[in-house]
């Protein structure tokens, strides 16, 4: 046994520095397209490469990014003579659609229910690492309880599927007030590339009141962090389109 | 040991004008259309005397009649056997083969929920892929009537389902577990069976996460489809897109270019090392060892930023594309990879020379969730979870593919079919991979990434070797270059049918240890 001891000790202090710092290891984040000036002779065939519909035009010779549908397919980006911006960083969460500004009911400590509605597993991966020591969630005062009785944020991943529309009602119903939604991933916003179908929805949305949206295929779990902090009031929301439309609510946190 | 050669005169001599055989040495592929009355019969000699693995079944409802195809492969000079039974789509009723080959079980449930064929002599159909509490009997989604598209409206649900129990005695009752359950699980619902203490037995029940991922990739294009094939499973991504990706290129004769098959041999080996770190760290969670688990899951975080940086998607997303890879990636780049891939594998290996000496993990793990080998022959299970229990095929190795027969590894086998045996497959897996990884880039070929996608139609197999067994995807393509019929048989549909073996007679506090240590994926499954 003193041998894991050892290992611990040896180990040293891995923990990123976010929030408070930027967090810039390489590969902690694919990345994503940004949306801008296009040439406009080029933009028909953009759009069409774009399997989700993420990418719509916007003016005369510019492009709009809907963070909410993006897949993460590169198609915007690889195969074409003009590949669209991109841009590396992680805080990618927003508040979702037309929810009003977030109040400051949770300030400490958090405790988050994490329900996986038909989710391919990446994403919940991704949040299964916020518990990792390189972003140890718990040192913000983060924590995932397996009970909804406990809970006060309801992290959903995955498109809702029909078979867990009841589970995913009764899981929020057993939560107490004040309560707060978080839809991670593409898939919980929109559907991702499996909606609209029989067997499953466009995201909790039509089921739920989401507050917040994480956006990404999956996004990082630096993304996942800064939703939770958007969440709590801890950080500033930011923008679901690129660039940043009328639709698109800026709401200051303190 | 049987060769494919020599099928044609053994089923000639065994059924005489019962079976009409076709042997393709090109595909190294036999295929035997026989009659109904004979298919239980000849499914039962490749099963249990030829030593085929049963690698599922595969309807079709064709324009005029159903198309039944059981698919069955054993090592390299074996090759593929197809049992074919074509009925007209007025017939119903076929008879089952699973009293045999129980392996086929769940497939004949799974054909008979989504296309509405009985299966003559199943034990059990019905309450499978569509939940009888939520969807009324007779829907058939997969028929080519039903729009996959949209909703269905106006529902019969059957609201008096109850589980069905299996332990009748004095004092026994059933625990529920899930579908929402610890922190962040994949959902799945148990009912284990017990008495007390002991549990005696555990009834998984799946599909909480149904997509339907092969009724909607039905007339997409191939390009659309691959995004379902990728994203149906994140964590064994590129195993399944690859699959896919291979069935194309299969029926479109198209050759992939060396240097895109050296690298796909890399990213997959990538993804195998990932997800058996990942394992072990499961495993390690499940136990409560805290620092084993933490100093685990930092090394999945490395690798995950390793395959982020050398790729641009940490779970490999959108590299795939039919005949080849949507880019190339560096020579140096592949070397740098590689490099940190091999320090995280010498850190996991001091992990697993102090996990052999803590003895309070090996006390919980060991004879813990034991299956038997004659069990996990009989139930088809793959992956390292039938290699632990003395199973060594693996499709790397008994069909190879992307040039694997050109490299040098092993395929580990343990004979003791309990968790540290399972856990030891994981470490040993993760070392060969490290070692194929080295191959792929130590012979990197010149030349381009991708050949331009000629599609024909038609229809062709494409498998690979997941991360937690054998993948077999089976497609059909139109005329247009749609998708016209795509069949998903992953890994952990067949393993999730033989994780009530190792789930039998426990005490409670195992029960997520043999969880972890099954290496189950329920999105995999449930697709």
């Amino acid at each position: 046994m003193s041998g894991w001891f050892l290992k611990g000790v040896t180990t040293g202090t891995k923990t990123t520095g976010y929030p408070a710092h930027a967090e810039g290891a390489p590969g902690v984040s694919p990345g994503r397209p940004v949306g801008g000036a296009y040439p406009e002779r080029e933009i028909p065939l953009l759009v069409a490469r774009c399997p989700v519909g993420a990418i719509r035009p916007s003016g005369q010779a510019a492009v709009m990014v809907d963070y909410r549908r993006c897949v993460h397919c590169f198609r915007c980006q690889r195969g074409l003579a003009t590949p669209l911006a991109w841009e590396s960083g992680y805080e990618w969460a927003g508040v979702f659609n037309d929810q009003q500004a977030l109040d400051h009911a949770f300030t400490r400590s958090v405790n988050i229910l994490v329900v996986d509605t038909g989710d391919c597993g990446a994403c919940l991966n991704e949040v299964k690492q916020l518990n990792n020591p390189y972003y140890n969630m718990h040192r913000l005062g983060l924590f995932i309880t397996p009970t909804p009785r406990n809970a006060d944020v309801l992290l959903v991943v995955g498109p809702l599927t029909d078979h867990m529309r009841v589970p995913l009602q009764k899981a929020y119903e057993a939560m107490p007030t004040p309560k707060r939604v978080i839809a991670v991933g593409a898939c919980a916003l929109s559907g991702g590339v499996f909606a609209p179908s029989f067997a499953c929805n466009s995201g909790p949305a039509d089921l739920l009141p989401v507050d917040v949206a994480v956006p990404g295929n999956p996004p990082p779990p630096l993304a996942i962090l800064q939703g939770l902090l958007v969440a709590v009031g801890r950080k500033s929301p930011r923008p679901l389109e690129s660039p940043a439309g009328d639709t698109a609510q800026e709401v200051s946190a303190r | 040991m049987m060769k494919l050669a020599d099928i044609s005169t053994q089923v000639a001599r065994r059924w005489p004008g019962e079976v009409e055989t076709r042997l393709d040495v090109s595909s190294s592929t036999c295929d035997l259309s026989c009659t109904s009355n004979a298919l239980p019969a000849v499914c039962t000699w490749l099963f249990t005397e030829a030593g085929y693995s049963f690698a599922g079944l595969v309807a079709e409802e064709g324009a005029s009649q159903w198309e039944l195809r059981y698919l069955f492969y054993g090592e390299r000079a074996m090759g593929w056997v197809q049992v074919i039974i074509y009925a007209p789509l007025s017939e119903r009723t076929f008879p089952s083969i699973s009293a045999s080959v129980h392996a086929a079980d769940w497939h004949e449930r799974e054909v008979e929920d989504h296309f509405g064929l009985v299966f003559e002599g199943h034990p059990r159909l019905g309450d499978f892929v569509l939940h009888d509490d939520r969807w009324q009997e007779g829907l058939e989604p997969m028929r080519h009537r039903f729009n996959g598209r949209e909703a269905v409206g106006e529902r019969q649900p059957n609201l008096h389902w109850r589980p069905r129990r299996i332990v009748h005695a004095p004092g026994s009752f059933m625990m529920p577990i899930g579908p929402v359950f610890s922190g962040g699980t994949e959902p799945v619902h148990f009912l284990l069976e017990t008495v007390g203490e002991d549990v005696i037995r555990t009834i998984p029940r799946l599909f909480y996460a149904y997509r339907g991922i092969e009724k909607i990739a039905e007339g997409r294009t191939v390009a659309d489809a691959l995004l379902l094939a990728e994203r149906f499973c994140g964590t064994s991504a590129f195993a399944h897109g690859l699959a896919f990706c291979q069935a194309v290129e299969t029926i479109s004769r198209l050759d992939v270019p060396p240097r895109a098959r050296a690298l796909r041999v890399l990213l997959a080996e990538l993804e195998r090392f990932r997800h058996h770190v990942a394992a072990i760290e499961a495993i390690c969670e499940s136990t409560a060892l805290a620092v084993a688990a933490s100093q685990t899951a930092m090394l999945q975080e490395d690798v995950l930023r390793v395959t982020g940086a050398l790729t641009g998607h940490r779970y490999l997303f959108g590299l795939l594309c039919v005949g080849g890879l949507t880019r190339d990636l560096s020579d140096t780049d592949c070397q740098d990879a590689l490099a940190a891939v091999q320090h995280v594998g010498l850190q996991l290996d001091k992990i697993e020379q102090l996990l052999r000496f803590t003895s309070s993990f090996l006390d919980r793990i060991e004879q813990v969730g034991v299956t038997a080998h004659t069990d996990v022959r009989a139930y088809g299970l793959v992956g390292p979870v039938a290699r632990a229990a003395g199973i060594a095929r693996d499709l790397r190795k008994a069909q190879p593919y992307c040039g694997y027969e050109a490299l040098n590894f092993e395929v580990p086998v343990e004979n003791e079919g309990d968790g540290y045996a399972r856990l030891r497959i994981l470490f040993a897996e993760a070392r060969q991979s490290v070692r194929l990884m080295e191959q792929a880039v130590a012979s990197l070929p010149a030349g381009p990434v991708t050949v331009p996608p000629e599609l024909q139609p038609g229809a062709a197999l494409g498998w690979t070797e997941a991360p937690r067994g054998a993948a077999v995807h089976w497609l059909r393509l139109g005329e247009d270059g749609q998708v016209e019929r795509y069949r998903i048989i992953p890994p952990s549909f067949m393993n999730w049918h033989g994780f009530h073996l190792a789930a039998e007679d426990f005490a409670f506090q195992d029960f997520p240890i043999i969880l972890a240590t099954f290496d189950l994926s329920v999105a995999e499954n449930d697709r």
